[in-house]
């Protein structure tokens, strides 16, 4: 236990004597979680419309104000022809075309039926399948107002309709903030903690002061832990300084409770910190371990379910997911913050973590040799 | 020249026997290529929903199904309260509810009117909105079809083209960038701690007391990682190409000229990281943990930049994954030429003189 307590001096000294470390690790997590969750809308709006009207008459006149009136579109480009208006989608500076043909007007109220054309540039489906739905949508409310102007509809609508109401659980406002905080303040604790720990063993590797520590008695395990425990406590440290920036710049208040947060936090820190000092005991020099636990780190964070939902993943990625320590910890971040959820609905979360938290640290142990 | 060449050789010997190294640098990108242009999409689909249906009859019955068959929505349970919707929320396992009233197919009938209700969970308000329209336009679809055959006066139809993608496939939109932060990050950590390693073992004392100008040491350290950077740059392509189908709609020469561009800037970037850090730790910090989020969520891939409030529309336009990101979609799936993207190019080219002349600038040729 003594070992334990000069080890635990010797890193806490060594990380406190180097200031420009100390700045990584508290105030690059603290910029990046004010600055970050801000660029994180995905909400589809400003989509950038360019008309092209050959008719010219008072419907398309109408249809083209009621778009612009409807907050999802802007008005961006107003050209005389076809060809024109797609130089606009290839310098990105018009995301949809909608062509209004010569004889719409005409068309629409002596042939009973007229046609629109719609372009869109569909580079990122999923905001051009949106985009569309939310136009064709718009024409439909005007139809239904053409129709209305002309004829003369019974109180009861002779049209069977099938309404749908939708609500919106845990997050009524849509706030996207709510959503991506909790995750990307995760990630910062991942990144901090796992690189840290991945290049320390390598560092007295390769400053040679390893020699020193291998010569002593000190048991393989008591100097895992001297190396976990300093790394673990700023974890923590880093977790309430981000729950705090959470409350005052965010106004996130978890709705279920605090312990929860850092029972599970405790836990997987342990498992990232034993995955990097696993890296580092594998590692010859600091570059590789850098490179190795950066690309886990990539893996893991880009996979993790922050971004991109799980459930859209093909099979074999899910699979790795499963692997991830990263998505348990976001995904309980989250039911904790928005959904209130209590250590029994997490159990089997803490479960897995506990086992990985198991694994890694005594793979590290294991692995770390003090012969060369 | 020849001491420059000397220089050279020797950097590429530092990096040719340390073979794990090398390997890691140049498998690092083929792997990351492949995972995330397969497993990232902004795509929602086989989403686990549940479905309460009191009423159980014909119409209610021929709706789920059509549901059911949508490559969006994988049934999860049929639920038989509302109050179990809850729980199953609060445990993650489904995405959204369906919930129809009592007397779905009666009210369809008599009243020509029923309501469906979506409950979605919208602690990812991005699924949510996206499941929440995608079920709606499945039922107005079949609203569509049971009113099919009375045809109403005054109808405007819209015919719809997707350009670029008609398949809609989440890969164009990804693919572009998550080349670009794997060879900006991977760049960048190459020669990130080129400089300050020999500082860390004492080494860079024999290289300034030798003739050579600092502009030439700096040089000389890039020179072997922009080789390892074009053979990235060739896996790289040849993945998007084969392996993610990825078309090359424009000129190839273009692409890669574009690409070499892009991974100049990246090494400049690293070699001014180099020259200013203290320790490798710190350098590999700034590279890694100051890089990767920025790009990540500035460079337009993940997150649109036109909905960013405008600070960080700002500071996105400083990021240089944001440029690569916008010349990689001009060329290799909009099929254009240079002339549409030569300002885009002068402001990589000039990120990358930035950088360089900070770099040169920054490396002391005093010792401390």
């Amino acid at each position: 236990m003594r070992t334990l307590k000069f080890l635990l001096q010797k890193e806490f000294r060594q990380i406190f004597r180097d200031p420009s470390i100390l700045r990584i690790i508290f105030v690059m997590p603290i910029m990046q979680l004010l600055v970050l969750p801000w660029a994180a809308d995905y909400e589809i709006k400003n989509i950038k419309l360019a008309v092209v009207d050959l008719d010219r008459s008072e419907y398309s006149r109408q249809l083209v104000n009621k778009i612009s009136s409807s907050g999802y579109f802007q008005l961006a480009d107003y050209s005389a022809s076809y060809q024109q208006s797609l130089k606009g989608i290839e310098k990105d500076e018009s995301d949809i075309i909608l062509q209004i043909p010569a004889s719409f007007a005409k068309d629409l109220v002596k042939e009973n039926e007229a046609k629109l054309f719609m372009a869109l540039n569909a580079i990122n489906g999923v905001k051009a399948n949106l985009g569309g739905a939310y136009l064709r949508s718009i024409i439909q409310q005007f139809n239904q107002q053409v129709r209305t102007e002309w004829i003369q509809f019974p109180r009861f609508s002779p049209e069977t309709t099938i309404e749908t109401t939708s609500s919106n659980w845990f997050n009524p406002l849509m706030n996207y903030k709510y959503f991506m905080v909790p995750g990307i303040l995760v990630i910062l604790l991942t990144m901090v903690g796992a690189n840290l720990a991945a290049i320390n063993i390598v560092k007295e590797k390769e400053i040679g002061t390893i020699e020193q520590i291998n010569v002593t008695p000190i048991p393989k395990h008591i100097f895992i832990l001297g190396k976990l425990i300093p790394f673990w406590v700023i974890g923590l440290v880093v977790l309430s300084i981000g729950l705090i920036i959470a409350r005052l710049a965010y106004g996130i208040v978890p709705l279920g409770s605090f312990s929860t947060i850092y029972v599970f936090a405790a836990l997987f820190l342990l498992a990232v910190l034993g995955l990097g000092l696993l890296v580092s005991t594998y590692a010859h020099n600091q570059q590789q371990a850098m490179l190795i636990s950066f690309f886990l780190m990539m893996i893991f964070i880009l996979l993790g379910g922050l971004y991109t939902s799980i459930d859209s993943m093909p099979e074999w990625a899910k699979w790795i997911t499963r692997f991830n320590p990263v998505s348990y910890f976001i995904e309980v971040m989250r039911m904790v913050v928005l959904k209130g959820s209590t250590l029994a609905d997490i159990k089997n979360h803490l479960l897995i973590m506990g086992a990985f938290a198991l694994v890694l640290n005594g793979w590290a142990v294991m692995n770390y040799r003090k012969r060369s | 020249m020849k001491q420059f060449l000397a220089f050279v050789k020797k950097e590429f010997f530092h990096i040719w026997r340390d073979k794990r190294t090398m390997f890691i640098l140049l498998g690092m990108p083929v792997v990351q290529i492949v995972i995330f242009g397969f497993a990232l999409t902004n795509e929602v689909k086989n989403s686990k929903i549940a479905i309460l249906d009191p009423s159980k009859d014909a119409a209610s019955t021929s709706l789920i199904a059509e549901i059911e068959a949508s490559r969006y929505f994988d049934i999860e349970k049929s639920i038989y309260s509302y109050k179990e919707i809850e729980s199953a929320f609060r445990s993650g396992n489904i995405k959204l509810a369906i919930v129809f009233p009592n007397d779905f197919n009666q009210s369809l009938l008599h009243l020509n009117k029923a309501t469906v209700q979506l409950i979605a969970d919208a602690s990812d308000p991005n699924v949510a909105n996206t499941l929440t329209n995608y079920a709606s336009a499945i039922i107005m679809d079949y609203q569509g079809r049971i009113t099919h055959d009375r045809k109403l006066p005054y109808t405007i139809t819209t015919e719809m083209r997707m350009l670029y993608n008609p398949q809609l496939k989440g890969a164009f939109n990804f693919v572009p960038g998550v080349m670009a932060m794997v060879l900006l990050l991977v760049c960048t950590m190459m020669t990130a701690i080129t400089i300050v390693k020999e500082k860390e073992m004492g080494t860079m004392e024999i290289m300034l007391v030798s003739p050579m100008k600092p502009i030439m040491i700096v040089i000389a350290k890039a020179i072997p990682y922009l080789v390892l950077s074009i053979v990235n740059i060739a896996s790289i392509l040849l993945l998007s190409v084969y392996a993610l189908e990825m078309p090359i709609n424009g000129s190839l020469l273009l692409l890669v000229f574009e690409s070499i561009l892009f991974t100049l800037v990246s090494l400049s970037l690293g070699l001014l990281i180099s020259s200013g850090a203290a320790s490798q730790q710190t350098a590999m910090f700034i590279s890694l943990v100051a890089l990767f989020l920025p790009t990540v969520m500035l460079s337009g891939f993940m997150f649109p930049v036109e909905n960013m409030p405008l600070p960080l529309r700002i500071i996105s336009q400083l990021v240089p994954a944001h440029w690569y990101y916008i010349i990689v979609k001009a060329v290799m799936i909009k099929g254009l030429g240079l002339e549409s993207i030569w300002k885009e190019t002068l402001v990589l080219t000039g990120m990358m003189l930035f950088f360089l002349t900070l770099a040169i600038k920054k490396f002391k040729i005093r010792l401390a």
